[in-house]
């Protein structure tokens, strides 16, 4: 029990590290940077034809509270670790007078829906495929189906995306390729509305699972061609124990434990995971939000979604490394 | 160097097909050198001609010559995976071998913050330092932020390469012998670490171009400066896809693709020759 | 049709229940183009009785790792079987392991049991142990699942575990516990025939001692036959009924194995047992010149002739066959000359 706690321990030092630079690190992007954020949203407002310098001058004193600019360097760094705790990120600008915080939370149902599902879609299929890859290797139709999940693999998003879109879109126009559902249903648990958002979403869901499966499958694959070799696995097979019992209690099992501390790493990210691809078919997720942010010249939008990509991740890979041992017993028995 | 070239190329389809692609894209980046326009210049040509005998791959709204954006743009591409698979290399080097080596806390506390840095996501990091360069982002400076994101998994894998030398019989002999820790980890280590150090490189180059093409197709960089994702930016800001200019755009995805495909081939042919394991297995089939 | 055959009523010491027949296995491989072909096991014959136990010896990268696990039907390429047979004859029915793969597998544990090199990691990481009983042996059983574990426990009882240990995970037992176990495992159907690859090797002496009188004690028993190999002429010395010397992949002698040790008939058995240590003995072991021969290119003749201290003209060019001689069999020119050590 005592190498137990001590894991514990272990774990939870490194997800406050985690979190304490990230966020330092956010703070410190965007305070050291040679761009006054002040000045720059102060020029992209005059450039509309306030040029009044007493009302600039207002402007700019509201901004620079706004953005947590005032006193002293070190000030401005407890008042930022201020906002994050209590997940408190301003006004948003593009968008004034509405929180940030709120803009995501509307976002976040979306991302959270079609990252989880493609994400497990793709983990499943990934692992499913490189497990049978690595353990039937001179199988032919495994060979050809990973060589094609591989090719995809490097591939980014947005070209597979964009693939998608011009075929599915334009070729043969079978798909809405804009948007999360149509315009002009109402929210909510009706037949047409779910309907709308599961065809809105094939798009982009496809996008994530033949982008993200390859990953999977090369990993797993390399896992299990290493674990095949393992005295365990050749005892099994001199012992007579069948081979569909070998695959999955003696391979596939193994194999499948460090692959959950990938699963987790790429559910925490649901703030960074789709960004390209809700943008490319007009998502309406927290990615699209981040680039919108970025054009609008957001501040607070952008640094918010950020740091709490930043700490998404981090508190994914703790529970993650909470739950481990629940699911490895070297770990929980160490 | 050169018999392993060789040898590759005979007995390694992958390789063989991998060289092909990448040798032929790299001489087609490398013509832009001889282009009769300015990469960089716009309204030169009558726009959204398509493809013909004069312009063969047509041209783009903005009056550029489609092939020759693609050259310059794969050229610009290229420059930039390459400077960040350097650049994060050194880092990854230096991490891992100096980790490895050191072991003990020293050990430790770099690989805590190697594995804080695994888990900081990468594109809403870059996003934010763009947002707040702006106009300032210049490619190498991009290429940095890149190669800085970029270096930790890898100096993980270099981590325990070296971890295993470092309790071998040469390296106690080097010791003894009065070599200094950098001398050891250059003359003694760096030879065993290298083929690792080959193979992340191939990955961290189709991860960067994958990056530069991402950020850009955005416009988050030198819009000006031509580049795969530039291209298919301006495309869409001119609608292209729309307006029927599909040159434009599918053009510029087929190069990428293939440089990917042939930089993928590439990448696991050398994987292959490198890992003992996948040796044996060869041997068995 | 094999069921028309009766089972032999004789079950003397002498009827054969494995026989291997001119084997030959290699290590082919080709790769980027460079073809090597390595003769591990290189036309070996060999018969082992029922309620034996045979040891195998020879020095590391002899080849005797490679003829074991030839005859337990346990290689993947690049080893690969070239010529010959390995044979199994239980209740009266010939089994052949290299041409009747559903056969064999139906017959494992139930017939053949196998204790790996390297015990210690046979039992599956993240699965209790009692699940490695039921995978390996309950399918041979036709008991009950309760009826199964209370065997299973009587069993692990007897040969001196906890049978609490079934509920344990691997790495929560001690080496010596695993190695009990894996035992435990390998004879817990009552198998005919056991082969144990460097049962010892990796323990301990007095776990040592403890595990090769487990084994002893098992085989007297049940009355199966051994087959086991290690480097260790002391461990040899101590439970082999007969011994086979393997020098670069060819038996070079065999026989039973008290006359062996009193009266070696090849060279470098000979030498095998001169280089033991001996209580009261002070004088210095001689160790042979030169390496063991590479099996990729071996030498010509007789393989030992280069390191031979008996070596004439004749070593360098003609193989000496293998031909009985005393109690057992042979393979060297001047096999009559060597000295007792």
């Amino acid at each position: 029990m005592d190498g137990f706690a001590k894991y514990l321990a272990r774990r939870f030092l490194q997800f406050i590290l985690v979190i304490f630079l990230g966020v330092s690190l956010a703070f410190l992007i965007t305070h050291l940077s040679p761009v006054d954020p002040v000045e720059q949203s102060v020029s992209l407002m005059t450039n509309f034809g306030a040029t009044d310098p007493r009302s600039v001058a207002l402007l700019r004193e509201a901004l620079s509270e706004l953005y947590g600019l005032q006193g002293s360097f070190f000030e401005q760094y407890l008042a930022f670790w201020g906002r994050v705790l209590h997940g408190d990120f301003g006004p948003s600008l593009s968008s004034f007078p509405t929180p940030v915080m709120s803009l995501i939370m509307g976002a976040l149902p979306w991302t959270v829906g079609l990252l989880t599902l493609s994400v497990l879609i793709s983990w499943c299929l990934g692992n499913l495929l490189g497990a049978l890859a690595g353990y039937f290797r001179s199988n032919l139709l495994l060979k050809l189906s990973g060589a094609a999940v591989m090719a995809l693999h490097p591939v980014p998003a947005y070209i597979v995306g964009l693939l998608l879109l011009l075929t599915f879109g334009f070729v043969w126009p079978v798909l809405p390729i804009s948007g999360g559902a149509q315009m002009n249903l109402q929210p909510g648990f009706s037949l047409a509305f779910v309907g709308s958002v599961i065809v809105h979403g094939l798009l982009p869901a496809l996008t994530l699972v033949l982008v993200g499966i390859g990953s999977w499958f090369i990993s797993m694959r390399s896992l299990v061609s290493n674990i095949v070799t393992d005295d365990h696995v050749v005892y099994a097979e001199l012992g007579g124990v069948s081979s569909g019992t070998i695959f999955s209690q003696y391979v596939a099992r193994n194999a499948l434990l460090p692959q959950l501390t990938g699963l987790a790493l790429s559910l925490g990210n649901v703030f960074g995971g789709a960004v390209i691809t809700e943008f490319l078919f007009n998502y309406p997720g927290v990615g699209r939000l981040l680039i919108q942010g970025i054009y609008s010249g957001d501040y607070s939008l952008v640094l918010g979604v950020t740091t709490m990509s930043i700490v998404a991740v981090a508190v994914a890979v703790f529970v993650i490394d909470l739950l481990y041992p629940l699911i490895d017993p070297r770990v929980r028995l160490g | 160097m050169f018999s392993i070239l060789r040898d590759l190329l005979r007995f390694n389809v992958e390789f063989l097909i991998g060289f092909l692609l990448t040798g032929t894209i790299f001489l087609f980046a490398a013509a832009h050198f001889f282009a009769p326009y300015p990469d960089t210049a716009i309204y030169l040509l009558p726009p959204d001609m398509p493809p013909s005998a004069e312009f063969w791959l047509g041209t783009t709204s903005r009056g550029q010559d489609v092939f020759w954006q693609i050259s310059g743009a794969i050229w610009n591409t290229m420059t930039f995976g390459l400077t960040v698979m350097i650049l994060s290399r050194i880092v990854a080097l230096a991490v891992g071998m100096v980790s490895g080596y050191l072991g003990g806390k020293a050990d430790e506390v770099l690989m805590t913050i190697n594995d804080t840095l695994i888990a900081l996501p990468n594109i809403p990091i870059l996003l934010l330092v763009y947002f707040v360069m702006r106009d300032q982002m210049t490619w190498p400076l991009l290429a940095l932020t890149a190669a800085l994101l970029g270096w930790n998994y890898d100096a993980r894998l270099i981590r325990s390469v070296t971890l295993s030398l470092r309790n071998r019989e040469f390296t106690r002999h080097a010791v003894f012998a009065g070599m200094s820790v950098p001398q050891v980890l250059i003359r003694q280590h760096l030879p065993y670490v290298m083929p690792v150090v080959f193979f992340t490189a191939m990955n961290n180059l189709i991860w960067a171009i994958g990056l530069e093409v991402t950020l850009s197709v955005l416009g988050f960089s030198d819009v000006n400066r031509p580049t795969v994702g530039g291209m298919i930016y301006w495309a869409n800001q001119h609608q292209a896809a729309v307006s029927g200019i599909w040159w434009w755009l599918v053009f510029p995805i087929v190069a990428v693709v293939l440089l990917f495909l042939g930089l993928f081939l590439l990448a696991i042919s050398i994987n292959e020759y490198i890992d003992p394991r996948s040796r044996l297995s060869r041997m068995g089939g | 049709m094999h069921a028309t055959l009766k089972p032999e009523a004789s079950t003397s010491s002498a009827d054969p229940v494995l026989r291997v027949d001119n084997l030959k296995a290699y290590y082919q491989m080709n790769y980027f183009g460079v073809s090597r072909e390595v003769r591990a096991v290189d036309d070996i014959t060999l018969t082992i009785r029922r309620n034996e136990i045979y040891g195998i010896a020879g020095e590391s990268s002899s080849g005797k790792s490679s003829l074991i696990k030839t005859i337990a039907g346990a290689i993947r390429p690049p080893l690969r079987v070239v010529s010959g047979s390995v044979r199994f004859d239980f209740d009266g029915r010939t089994l052949d392991v290299y041409n009747d793969p559903e056969a064999m597998k139906a017959a494992r544990w139930r017939h053949l049991s196998y204790v790996m090199q390297g015990s210690m990691n046979v039992l599956n990481p993240v699965r209790r142990v009692k699940h490695a009983f039921h995978d390996f042996a309950f399918r041979h059983m036709g008991l009950s699942p309760s009826a199964f574990r209370a065997r299973v426990e009587a069993h692990l009882e007897r040969i001196g575990l906890d049978p609490q240990v079934l509920e344990s995970y691997p790495h929560q037992l001690s080496g010596g516990m695993r190695q009990r176990l894996a035992i435990g495992l390998a004879t817990v159907c009552e198998p005919e025939f056991i082969i144990a690859d460097e049962p010892t090797t990796a323990l301990d002496v007095l776990v040592q001692q403890d595990v090769l009188a487990l084994i002893k004690d098992v085989q007297m028993r049940l009355g199966s036959s051994i087959i086991f190999v290690t480097h260790d002429m002391t461990v040899h010395a101590a439970i082999a009924d007969r011994i086979g010397i393997i020098y670069a992949g060819r038996l070079v002698e065999e026989g039973p194995s008290q006359a062996m040790f009193e009266q070696p008939q090849h060279p470098y058995t000979a030498h095998l047992i001169a280089s033991l240590p001996r209580i009261g003995d002070t004088t210095r072991r001689v160790s042979l010149p030169g390496k063991p021969p590479n099996l990729a290119d071996p030498p010509s003749g007789c393989r030992f002739h280069p390191r031979c201290p008996l070596a004439i003209a004749k070593c360098e060019t003609e193989s000496p066959p293998l031909v009985p001689r005393g109690e057992g069999r042979v393979a060297c020119w001047r096999a009559g000359e060597v000295a007792a050590a």
